[in-house]
């Protein structure tokens, strides 16, 4: 029997209870064989919140057998869509019940905001589920004409498998949800490996799912390092496809393993260096508060960040000085404060390589123009950093940082912003501000990116489809296309009057 | 302006409880009484005795309605409501549908005068089934973005039409209604909806759950009323832009000319069956009795798919009606709301008058009756089902759609010879196959002329998959995603981002 923890929630006197097991086959076991644990920071304190079980390759190979047992009894083709249906959408019903609980947890373990977490992460996240709950029962194949005088020639939309999921610790609650939904309504099992950095609401959220009535081994729960159970799940020959959601470096880990096992399918979705580009017919206000937004919403731990940003030259100067008012208005700060309108980045590790990057901007030779400057108190805080006068060259510019942190360029032709903007091996997404409708079609024609935000940033729905392009990933999640990422179809073909002449 | 009130209290076998509820006119969110103050008699059929009054709508309201439904169009719902919010509400109606389950049941029972039981093992779960499905497709319409050149950008909308008139009949009251009320709302249209005269009660019990789930007044609008006022008032309305009616072909046909006479509203109809059910040989004789029972008995026999031709391949033909008539000898005729009834009274006086017409003129015309042909009782409408053998391609009883309790059975050899019968007729509603040769099972499928072909299964159906007749039995189909497409106009955008002329 593994441990409950109560985790103090802050300004209040109240508790949370978060099991540190292994959540496998609906119940909450310790390891099989290792007594490794995890430790679990606050990042606004820099203090352990709880140990929790780390997964050796073992309780890998324990969770993928529970789900492949579910798949082929209880769930996959054993269950209804209507069913599936029923139990996303009672599974949404609790998040919601519990939206506040939830929230202090995210808030204590990834540093964010309690109000951006329940309001945003979760709210998105109830609807994210309640949506692929309505796809469940309309996951349909198609008939084919073929010869129509003795064939019927049909497909069959099956759900592939054993899924391993391995989600990252940006939006703990949102990725778990972008993953879980689609797979569940298509009927795949899930293992899911949420970040060791990040695992308390996967876990808090693995006793929802038993709430809700899905039977054992349909979603497993197993936090362990991305070097054990990362690598145990693509490397497994009993999972059947493996979704990430992390860094380019550790998505190519990924897809070698698949390759080199089962060739298990792989969806990935990886980082971004995404290019914000404003042109001069713009607004200007309205178009630096959507570039704060950009790079600042979840302290800039988000693969869509706009990292990047190419202010026309007629506007530049003016331009770069309301975006630096607008950054200094939001205020990083803890959490539970309710003026916070972002929080730490999420650990020490994360902290120590942004402020490498800002060290680089600065003797690469870009100009500060604000922030860049690391604070006196606790916590693993960066405030609002913007970089002017940049090239091409710089690391800055090259390479994700996953932080507040922001490089802004000039240029002075449409081709120049396009051609500033593709340079890049990412291909994530793009934004752009301009009054002009011809030249917003152009633009966005020509970016090479998943996502293009015309006059707005950031903003996704769980309708509308999501990815990479070029090395940013494979596959698409949300919308209609995430199905796609869980489905293998099955053509039949049905003789039912053709007869075969032999010989040929 | 008071609105009439149903108080009933249930003390039966199979269901105890109170319902009260308001019946008047429903518009805007609220209920009234009708324009002209005058009410409609509800029947029980069990005993023709008046269960309550309920509010009579004239065209005058008809008007109101439309009204109401264009402003809530144009304010409050259509596409200023993002899909996952109408999704919302109806998945919201859902639950409460869910929430008075058996008292809508119970409702469903007391009005048409189906048993208590089937309401709650068909009726209901298909009614409330349908509300949830078309409540996950609210957020999912989706137009199409399709290449043309490099200077323009074009992409197709589907729009609600705005206000849609939809006229359902009273052989499943709460099922058609759901059926008409899922894809409209989903899609975003404002409704005038107008309910049977003879089985209203239901449908007025969802006004208070359409309140209580949410939905903005004026959203969906109900008005009780009779075929040739109010039915002939939607479908002559100027600004109605689209109707949808299920109910008789000769009907159906007076629908789709007053609409073509007013403002060419688009026009989907459900319309009437004569449906074949065709037996083979090698059909699991045990089994083909029970669909073939269920096909015609279900509902007694008020459905528009019913299997009301009974084609059975002379191999098999003595063993099939010795053991069909011991079935049809077996069902239980009773009150709806005792627990062991199978089958309650006609819905009306004169829907029994009708049935029991055409059973007079199957006699007449020298059919045989093999089980049957006479009243149930002394009070109420009920019809002992009725086997007809012996019977003429020309007879009525084999031509026309009786919708009662009344089969025919005719015995076939070829199967050349039996589907040309099965498809001489001018209906296209259904049709079922059994036989143990799947081959010959599919390839009927594939050559009866109808909308929908059960193989080894009658009157079987699911919400999402779509039903819909060939020929004079309807336009366009109910059910599944291809509903959708009765409710949405397309809409080309054609954004012209450089092309100079």
């Amino acid at each position: 029997m593994a441990n409950v923890v109560q985790i103090a929630v802050p300004k209040s006197n109240s508790s949370i209870a978060v099991p540190t097991g292994l959540f496998i086959d609906n119940e909450f076991v310790p390891s099989v064989d290792s007594k490794e644990t995890i430790k679990v920071f606050n990042p606004a304190t820099e203090s352990v919140l709880c140990e929790i079980t780390a997964a050796s390759e073992k309780d890998i190979d324990v969770a993928v057998a529970s789900s492949r047992k579910a798949f082929r009894t209880t769930w996959g083709k054993n269950v209804t869509g209507v069913e599936r249906s029923r139990l996303i959408n009672k599974l949404a019903d609790l998040i919601e019940r519990d939206a506040q609980t939830l929230a202090e947890l995210e808030s204590l373990n990834n540093g964010k905001p309690v109000k951006v977490a329940r309001d945003f992460d979760i709210g998105d996240s109830v609807g994210c589920l309640r949506y692929y709950a309505g796809w469940a029962d309309k996951i349909t194949g198609e008939s084919i004409e073929i010869d129509r005088k003795t064939k019927v020639a049909i497909t069959h939309p099956e759900p592939i498998g054993v899924c391993g999921q391995i989600i990252p610790w940006n939006y703990p609650i949102q990725m778990w949800a972008w993953k879980v939904a689609p797979a569940l309504a298509v009927g795949c099992t899930i293992v899911m490996k949420p970040s060791e950095i990040t695992p308390l609401t996967a876990l808090k959220l693995s006793e929802l799912v038993k709430e809700a009535g899905f039977p054992p081994g349909v979603l497993n729960t197993v936090p362990s390092l991305g070097s054990v159970g990362g690598a145990a799940l693509s490397l497994h020959k009993d999972v059947d496809k493996v979704a990430f959601t992390g860094s380019t470096i550790t998505g190519r880990k990924i897809m070698e393993a698949a390759a080199k096992s089962n060739l298990k399918k792989v969806s990935l979705e990886l980082g971004g260096k995404s290019p914000h580009i404003v042109f001069e017919s713009a607004d200007i206000d309205q178009a630096a508060n959507w570039a704060a937004l950009g790079i600042l919403y979840n302290t800039g731990q988000d693969c869509t960040a706009g990292s990047r940003l190419y202010v026309q030259d007629t506007i530049y100067d003016k331009f770069l000085a309301v975006l630096a008012g607008k950054a200094k208005e939001l205020i990083i700060g803890d959490g539970f404060d309710e003026k916070s309108g972002g929080g730490p980045v999420v650990s020490k590790g994360q902290y120590d390589r942004v402020w490498n990057y800002i060290e680089a901007g600065k003797k690469a030779g870009a100009r500060v123009v604000c922030g860049g400057e690391k604070r006196s108190t606790p916590g693993y805080y960066v405030d609002a950093t913007i970089f002017a006068d940049i090239t091409a060259d710089m690391k800055i510019v090259q390479e994700e940082i996953f932080g507040p942190v922001l490089s802004v360029g000039k240029f002075h032709t449409e081709d120049e912003a396009i051609a500033l903007a593709n340079d890049t091996t990412y291909g994530l997404a793009a934004g752009l501000h301009s009054t002009d409708a011809a030249q917003c079609h152009r633009v966005s024609e020509a970016l090479e990116a998943g996502t293009i935000w015309i006059n707005q940033y950031n903003l996704l729905y769980n309708n509308v489809p999501f990815g990479g392009k070029k090395q940013s990933g494979i596959g698409r999640e949300l919308g209609r296309n995430a199905l796609d990422e869980y489905i293998s179809v099955k053509a039949v073909h049905w003789n039912y009057g053709e007869k075969l002449d032999w010989p040929l | 302006m008071s609105t009439t009130t149903f108080y009933h209290e249930f003390n039966t076998p199979g269901y105890k409880g109170k319902v009260s509820f308001p019946t008047g006119v429903f518009i805007n969110g609220k209920f009234s009484a009708g324009g002209d103050r005058t009410t409609i008699d509800v029947i029980n059929p069990t005993n023709g005795k008046v269960i309550t009054k309920v509010a009579e709508g004239t065209p005058a309201d008809v008007d109101r309605a439309v009204k109401a439904a264009k402003r809530a169009f144009h304010e409050s719902w259509g596409l200023s409501v993002p899909g996952a919010e109408r999704g919302k509400l109806l998945a919201r109606l859902a639950d409460l549908m869910d929430e008075h389950f058996n008292e809508l049941a119970a409702l469903e029972a007391l009005d048409n005068g189906k048993t208590y039981s089937w309401a709650r093992a068909a009726d209901l779960p298909l009614s409330v089934g349908t509300i949830r499905y078309y409540a996950g497709w609210a957020d999912k319409i989706h137009g199409q973005v399709i290449e043309t050149s490099e200077d323009k950008l074009a992409y197709t909308r589907h729009e609600p039409f705005g206000v849609v008139g939809q006229i359902i009949p009273w052989n499943f009251p709460l099922t058609m209604m759901s059926m008409k009320l899922g894809p409209a709302l989903a899609t975003g249209n404002a409704i005038v909806l107008k309910p049977s005269e003879f089985t209203p009660l239901t449908a007025l019990r969802m006004c208070s759950l359409i309140n209580e789930a949410g939905f903005p007044p004026g959203t969906v609008n109900v008005v009780v009323g009779y075929g040739h006022t109010v039915g002939v008032a939607i479908s002559e309305h100027m600004l109605i832009d689209k109707v949808s009616f299920t109910g008789s072909t000769l009907v159906g046909r007076k629908i789709m000319e007053a609409a073509a006479k007013s403002n060419l509203k688009n026009v989907t109809l459900e319309l009437g069956g004569k449906s074949p059910n065709i037996i083979f040989n090698d059909a699991e004789l045990e089994s083909a009795v029970k669909w073939a029972s269920h096909g015609i008995f279900y509902n007694h026999g008020q459905a528009c798919s019913a299997g009301s031709r009974i084609f059975v391949q002379s191999g098999i033909y003595d063993s099939f009606l010795k053991a069909f008539t011991e079935k049809a000898l077996s069902l239980k005729l009773g009150d709806p709301f005792d627990t062991d009834s199978y089958q309650g009274p006609q819905v009306s006086q004169a829907q029994y008058d009708r049935i029991m017409d055409y059973i007079d003129s199957g006699k007449k015309q020298g059919a045989k009756v093999h089980v049957g042909g006479e009243r149930h009782g002394n009070e109420g409408y009920w019809i002992q089902p009725t086997i007809f053998t012996e019977t003429k391609p020309e007879m009525r009883i084999v031509q026309e759609e009786i919708f009662g309790p009344v089969g025919v059975v005719i015995k076939f050899e070829d199967e050349a010879d039996v589907l040309r019968q099965a498809n001489d007729t001018l209906y296209g509603l259904a049709a079922a196959v059994f036989t143990n040769d799947i081959t010959r099972g599919i390839q009927f499928a594939h050559k009866l002329e109808a909308g929908t072909v059960w193989v080894n299964c009658v009157n079987h159906m699911h919400p999402n998959v779509p039903f819909g007749g060939y020929k004079q039995s309807g336009v366009g189909r109910e059910l599944g995603e291809y509903a959708l497409n009765n409710y949405t106009n397309v809409k080309a955008v054609h954004v012209n981002l450089g092309h100079t002329i």
